[in-house]
């Protein structure tokens, strides 16, 4: 039986607590008596006839009719599939979504229809390789639908193949990919490696382009999500489930696929680092010496291909179908069932080690900005209820923040970077200033259409992510970061965790209580 | 040998070697000859009319004891014979492509991983030797495979060759006994994953045969999975009547393991692998979706070949012989460029 999350109160017999740092980690003594490290729940059991249990889904499928019936010959079936982002790290062959594809194929077939595109629903994410693809979706299905020119990824930026069905009553535009919107049925399927994921933000967010995504991806929607994490309190999901009624009324008949995975995070010999300190065996021990003694002497790039080779043991812990709403709700459910960890009280200042890997540096560099997007965005928003941290209090973060950017990946961010942050941090600004701008430049659309690189926008939409933590938070703290990139970033370098928590103090006074959220694997915090 | 550089054609490492071979057989078969002229003792000892000799215990065919195969100093040489002289072998002539391990990573990543029973189709001796290597862990180390008694274990020599380089097991084409069936029972439920192959034999003409029940029955009576298996290719490079094997490229496709249900059975079972190979096999051919439409559609094209006899039925596999499933399925993407009107 898997333990459930806990937080440990720091005293003076607690070891070293594990800090990522990028693509190394190291251990840091906290404060004793003051500080609590939230420990995630342990991965719950794997669903053991996987297939079985998709196709229970397909046939028993919630609040809509079972899928064979929804499928006839001569009909138009599109399924759309999550991209690269999800999960992480990538888990090991075969993926979820192959597996679902597979099953929705199997059932299509027995049906007779003919007329099936895939879509890889990557909205304004860079395109996925044909590695990645066979990664998602098995060679089975791409070598069956890529040469036919029916497996391909979602355009936000084609015109020809995309489709305006009206706005919101808020004034939101809802635009989708064509061929989803004039299909007979729209098979989503999804993986929730976080209660963020999923829902009406699968279609109404993937397949949607900039026109649609500008309307809840944008700093007023992220400071008032509070937080991604909680679906009635984050007005992003506010708005896509708006989005989601207007796909409704257009007659977009959508049949949700949705799934969730366990927390089992890291294979041998890298499985310690999701383990409790005091739980390490001696073989953990050496291989945390020896790991992070070679990763210190190893060239970042070297060290950055090793780590984005791991793949995850991911298991799948339950899978649900049909409509959307109702899906969701028992997929949320079952996220939390995993995640949730009850923590008492907010705590002055937040601290976390920041990995190698985010959904939008997945086989690339977690640059400067996505080190900002996942600390702000993703981790201080890991909780239900209330922030981790009190208002105006500190967010200590440890990486060492090169400003190294991917040429191909990441264009748009390496000239915001050196343009936008160099005039402004304020996300309100930014995007009155300049994002405009850079969504609408002809060769960043150029590069996200033809290549693999991330839509001109999206860095803008990395910095909205954390504009919750920076209206709340009175002061952000990089250790080990690069001090002039950490200083363009808008926050404060030091050196070490100590040197750290004296120049919180200016903020927390001398003895502020410390919460450090253990990650990954990943947890949501249920903040009373 | 006489080699001239201005020669329209160099002979291969596999022509090279029937040359040797037949050297070899230009050598022996005099002395062969001479040694059956002179008799006892140089050849066995004919037996008196009137003395009536007890019938020796059959030690060979079916009887053939293969126990001493799964000891841990055999296991040890098979293993390196496997992974070193035969993967080279293998990889040299046969080169095989392998698809649809992912099909069975449920089964393998189980705590303890149940043995199962792998149902290829059959059109060379290569075949063996293929799946010795194609196999996933963990059932390569502990695999089985049924070997046809008449063939494989007539001789001494081959029964031993059979037995440690391939772990292979006895079994009576003629006859249905029990003796085979209970053996390879109490192997699987030892944990000893099994090779069979349901055709009984290798192809006689290119085409397959249809599936007999042994599999499906065994593995009613083991409950252990089947995994259907479509080889494709080996028959272009080593099929039945072929003096020597010629290199090229072949294919394993593994497919989601079967367990026979409630209302099957040996027949049924049997029909349901052979569909499920049949099904490989067109996926092979073309690919995973049109495959599995013409498998709704019940318009797989049968392992059998087509329905003719004659000449046809020979025409129709030409392109086969010489390309196998996958040369052909490469043919087939071949487009020709839009010129326009």
């Amino acid at each position: 039986m898997p333990r459930p999350g806990f937080v440990l109160d720091v005293d003076r017999s607690t070891p070293p607590i594990l800090f990522w740092r990028g693509e190394n980690y190291s251990l840091e003594k906290l404060p004793a008596g003051r500080s609590r490290v939230i420990y995630a729940p342990e991965p719950l059991p794997a669903i053991e006839d996987v297939d079985g249990a998709i196709r229970h889904a397909l046939l028993n499928p919630i609040e809509q009719d079972p899928l064979p019936a929804l499928l006839f010959p001569g009909m138009k079936l599109t399924i759309a599939f999550d991209d690269v982002s999800l999960p992480l790290p990538k888990m090991q062959r075969p993926d979820i979504r192959q597996r679902i594809i597979e099953a929705v194929l199997d059932l299509a077939a027995e049906a007779g229809v003919d007329d099936v595109h895939i879509i890889s629903a990557l909205a304004l994410h860079r395109r996925m390789t044909e590695a990645e693809l066979r990664h998602a979706v098995g060679d089975r299905v791409y070598d069956a639908f890529a040469p036919r020119g029916t497996l391909y990824q979602h355009d936000a930026e084609d015109p020809d193949n995309l489709t305006y069905l009206g706005a919101t009553p808020q004034g939101e535009e809802v635009e989708i990919n064509k061929r989803a919107a004039e299909s007979d049925l729209l098979v989503y399927v999804n993986i929730n490696l976080v209660a963020m994921d999923g829902g009406w933000k699968s279609t109404a967010t993937g397949l949607a382009s900039y026109r649609s995504l500008r309307h809840h991806h944008n700093p007023d929607t992220m400071i008032h999500s509070r937080s991604f994490m909680d679906q009635h309190r984050s007005e992003l999901h506010k708005s896509n489930w708006r989005m989601g009624k207007i796909l409704i009324d257009s007659g977009v008949k959508v049949f949700q696929i949705e799934t969730t995975l366990n927390t089992d995070t890291f294979p041998q010999p890298f499985n310690f680092l999701a383990k409790r300190e005091w739980e390490w065996t001696p073989r953990d021990r050496m291989t945390f010496i020896a790991s992070s003694a070679a990763l210190k002497r190893t060239p970042r790039r070297l060290a950055r291909n090793i780590f984005h080779s791991i793949e995850a043991p991911h298991q799948m812990t339950s899978v649900q179908a049909g409509e959307v709403e109702a899906v969701h709700k028992i997929t949320t459910e079952n996220v939390y069932k995993q995640q949730l960890v009850e923590v008492k009280g907010q705590t002055d200042i937040l601290t976390m080690g920041i990995p190698y890997i985010s959904p939008y540096n997945v086989h690339s560099i977690l640059n400067p900005i996505l080190v900002m997007c996942l600390g702000l965005g993703y981790y201080f928003n890991m909780y239900r209820g209330m922030p981790l941290v009190r208002e105006g209090g500190v967010i200590i973060m440890t990486h060492p923040t090169p400003p190294d950017f991917h040429p191909v990946h990441h264009p748009s961010y390496i000239d915001f970077f050196e343009q936008v942050l160099a005039d402004t941090t304020d996300p309100h600004v930014m995007s009155q200033k300049w994002e405009k701008q850079y969504a609408e430049d002809e060769w960043y659309r150029h590069l996200y259409r033809t290549t693999y690189a991330y839509h001109g926008v999206h860095p803008f939409y990395m910095w909205y992510w954390g504009s919750h933590a920076l209206k709340h938070c009175g002061r952000i703290i990089m250790v080990g970061g690069d001090p002039k990139t950490v200083r363009r970033l808008g926050f404060v370098p030091a050196s070490t965790m100590d040197d750290a928590l004296e120049i919180a103090s200016d903020v927390v006074g001398r003895t502020p209580t410390i919460t450090h959220i253990h990650t990954p694997p990943l947890m949501v915090a249920d903040v009373s | 040998m006489f080699k001239r550089d201005d020669a329209p054609w160099k002979p291969s490492g596999l022509k090279r070697a029937g040359v040797v071979g037949d050297l070899v057989e230009k050598i022996t078969r005099p002395i062969a000859r001479r040694a059956s002229r002179r008799g006892f003792p140089f050849l066995p000892p004919t037996t008196p009319r009137s003395v009536e000799v007890p019938e020796a215990k059959s030690t060979l065919g079916a009887d053939y004891d293969t126990d001493w195969a799964r000891r841990p100093l055999a296991v040890g040489v098979r293993k390196a014979l496997v992974n070193g002289p035969v993967r080279l072998v293998v990889k040299g002539i046969a080169s095989p492509q392998i698809n649809g391990v992912d099909r069975l990573q449920d089964l393998a990543r189980m705590k303890d991983p149940p043995a199962v029973i792998f149902t290829p189709n059959h059109h060379s001796h290569l075949d063996t030797a293929v799946m010795a290597t194609a196999v996933p862990n963990p059932w390569r180390s502990k695999l089985v495979v049924a070997a046809a008694a008449d063939y494989f274990f007539d001789k001494r020599w081959k029964a031993a060759m059979a037995a440690l380089s391939l772990n292979a097991i006895p079994i009576d084409r003629e006859l249905t006994g029990r003796k085979s069936a209970d053996m390879i029972r109490e192997l699987i439920e030892d944990g000893w994953s099994l090779v069979i192959y349901p055709e009984g034999g290798r192809s006689p003409d290119g085409w397959g045969q249809e599936f007999k029940g042994g599999a499906a029955y065994l593995s009613i009576r083991t409950k252990a999975p089947v995994v259907p298996v479509f080889i494709d290719g080996t028959g272009a490079l080593f099929g039945k009547g072929m003096k020597r094997p010629r290199a090229g490229t072949t294919r394993v496709s593994f497919g989601h393991a079967l367990v026979a249900e409630e209302n099957d059975n040996t027949r049924r079972f049997a029909q349901r692998i052979e569909d499920a190979v049949t099904t490989l096999a067109d996926e092979s051919l073309t690919d995973f979706w049109t495959a599995r439409q013409r498998a709704a559609r019940k318009e797989s094209p049968k392992l059998s070949g087509p329905e003719y006899t004659g000449w046809r039925r020979e025409w129709a596999l030409s392109d086969k012989r010489t390309l196998g499933d996958v040369g052909l399925r490469r043919r087939q993407r071949r487009r020709w460029p839009d010129l326009g009107n």
